[in-house]
């Protein structure tokens, strides 16, 4: 009983911002662009969740998650672009099953891609491993670039084109709602402390026999899961891919979330994520059009004078209520 | 050219532990002085390389003291962040119209192109001239970290920040030392690539300065000599790559040469390898 009431509870303030979300585009008070907006902003924040459990609290210094983030989102496109090409079941499309499978297809593509690197690379401690993973995030922008000599449809260098517009706000949402609950759960469990464990100190969690390495592997891995399914939300919310959309300057700007929300720190990956995407997009309203360039002035400079003040992330350790763990308060 | 650059992270790395993104844009901004200076002040070459180097350095010190300073007690990714910031408010600041502008500007060539033959080996004047200033500001920098006072005092913070405080090595100065002279050969090298490459821009910094700490982190991070050889080894593969392949495999190449090497020796091809003492 407690389990469905602590459900309710974590769900229950994203449906309310979903439907009211809803109601305000469709009743015209919130213009389409801003809905489209507000999507963006739960992709962005399950591809910052992801990164947090990968940096925050499993401590791997990844700087590739943009290419994972990529991986997911070319697969899932190339997978429902496959399926309408050969059926063109609209009624069955509409349904949203071929859209979930693309999704969870994307997230498994850069789960057992974030297997395959992370078997190697995980053996090489922080900044080593940031650049390793650096270096991935190159190489798979060189390979989404040259993909189009293997699979014509992928676009290479000029862009994904044609893909279905399914992404909508109550996929986004319940998406997030999903990325939220699974990364929580999975934190505050024997995994989670595990994790924990690894980040605060390697060669002491080894000593009391959590085997390291594979639970590195583990956190990488469902890390990068989560960038995958993002990337796939991704795609068919703006119908059209490009690589320098998932090079490793997009990389910085996850980490630049998680960091500035709290390592660590759901609420702060939230809050920021949000906070990111819609200051992005604000600034470009606000702005008069002859200083539209001074918003990546403003950005970096906002950037430097929060680290400046609070080094440890806009929340620091304070969590939300609901995402706080119920064995060690 | 790269081994210019990679020498400025190499120095910052190993003295505070920072990969310090801003360095390809102090090598921007290195050649975008050279660019006004040939412009609009008619200097000779010895003179916009002077230029370049200290207005490069002075703009360093100016960040480590304004930026990374403050921060140097609070968790490392803090700092990494920061690095990130001041890399993307560099960038887009100097774009701005009232600054550089946005777009690319031609670099003057300041002297003739000749092709000199040597030993049955054909080269240009820009490839002498940049193995030859290359090759100064290496044994200048030799000099510096093992002829002399402060060089003593580099070495020494690298081993150990505290430490190094204590026996009265003023560390700030160092560490502000350190930045000016990474970021001076980082304006050398703008200079050059401005003169090899007759075009810039004010994103020109983001590449060139990856590749330069792949360079160093591929020689081993913290090694002077390390850094070179990464650099060497890194611009022959891309040479390599570029002729017998396609150059648009040319950016990725590089890092799966850079993951290979670290997987067979983590710390790279000349780093020492550090006892984690618990």
């Amino acid at each position: 009983m407690s389990t469905l009431k602590n459900i309710a509870k974590a769900v229950l303030p994203f449906a309310v911002l979903s439907g009211l979300v809803q109601f305000l585009s469709a009743g015209d008070i919130l213009n389409p662009y801003w809905v489209q907006i507000f999507q963006l902003a739960c992709v962005v924040a399950i591809s910052a969740l992801g990164l947090n459990l990968i940096y925050g609290f499993t401590g791997l210094f990844s700087l590739g998650h943009a290419a994972f983030y990529g991986v997911g989102a070319y697969t899932a496109a190339l997978l429902t672009k496959l399926y309408v090409g050969a059926y063109g079941d609209e009624a069955f499309l509409a349904t949203g099953a071929v859209f979930l499978g693309s999704l969870l297809a994307g997230g498994v593509a850069a789960a057992f891609l974030a297997f395959l690197v992370g078997l190697p690379t995980l053996r090489l401690t922080s900044d080593y491993l940031g650049i390793a993973t650096l270096g991935f995030g190159v190489i798979m922008k060189v390979v989404f670039d040259n993909a189009d000599s293997l699979v014509p449809s992928l676009g290479g260098a000029r862009g994904m084109t044609g893909i279905p517009r399914l992404t909508g706000v109550p996929w986004a949402v319940a998406a997030l709602v999903a990325a939220v609950l699974v990364i929580r759960n999975l934190v505050h469990s024997s995994y989670g402390r595990a994790l924990i464990a690894i980040r605060e100190d390697e060669i002491a969690a080894a000593a009391i026999g959590i085997d390291t390495f594979r639970y590195k592997v583990i956190g990488f891995t469902a890390g990068c899961a989560f960038a995958g399914v993002a990337g796939g939300l991704y795609a068919h919310l703006y119908t059209f891919l490009h690589p320098s959309t998932f090079d490793f300057l997009k990389s910085f700007d996850v980490l630049m979330i998680v960091v500035l929300g709290g390592l660590g720190n759901l609420t702060g990956t939230l809050v920021a994520s949000f906070a990111w995407v819609f200051l992005l997009e604000g600034m470009r309203v606000a702005l008069p059009p002859e200083y539209i360039e001074f918003r990546w002035v403003l950005i970096p400079l906002l950037l430097i004078v929060t680290m400046l003040v609070r080094p440890r992330g806009l929340f620091g350790i304070r969590e939300f209520p609901l995402l706080r763990s119920r064995v060690y308060r | 050219m790269y081994a210019l650059i990679a020498l400025g992270y190499t120095m910052v790395y190993g003295i505070v532990r920072l990969i310090n993104f801003a360095h390809g844009d102090v090598f921007m901004v290195g050649a975008f002085i050279a660019f006004y200076s040939i412009e609009n002040l008619h200097l000779p070459l010895p003179g916009v390389f002077a230029l370049a180097a200290g207005g490069s350095a002075f703009l360093a010190v100016i960040i480590e003291r304004a930026a990374y300073r403050p921060l140097r007690n609070a968790p490392k990714i803090a700092a990494l962040i920061t690095a990130i910031g001041v890399s993307l408010f560099l960038e887009y600041f100097t774009a701005l119209h009232q600054v550089f502008g946005p777009n690319y500007y031609a670099f003057p060539r300041p002297f003739q192109v000749v092709s000199l033959e040597i030993g049955g080996i054909t080269f240009t004047s820009i490839q002498g001239i940049i193995l030859l200033a290359t090759l100064a500001s290496l044994g200048a920098l030799q000099y510096v970290v093992h002829r002399t006072k402060v060089g003593r005092g580099m070495r020494a913070v690298s081993h150990d920040l505290v430490t190094a405080g204590l026996m009265g090595v003023n560390v700030n100065a160092v560490i502000s030392f350190t930045f000016g002279l990474g970021a001076a050969l980082a304006g050398v090298g703008g200079v050059l690539y401005g003169i090899a490459y007759p075009q810039i821009n004010t994103f020109m910094g983001v590449m060139p300065g990856l590749k330069a700490f792949t360079a160093a982190v591929l020689g081993g991070i913290g090694s002077i000599p390390g850094a070179v050889l990464g650099a060497l080894i890194m611009g022959l593969t891309e040479t390599m790559t570029t002729a017998y392949l396609s150059s648009t495999y040319r950016d990725g190449i590089a890092f799966v040469l850079l993951i290979a090497v670290l997987l067979w020796k983590p710390t790279g091809i000349l780093g020492v390898a550090r006892t984690e003492k618990v």
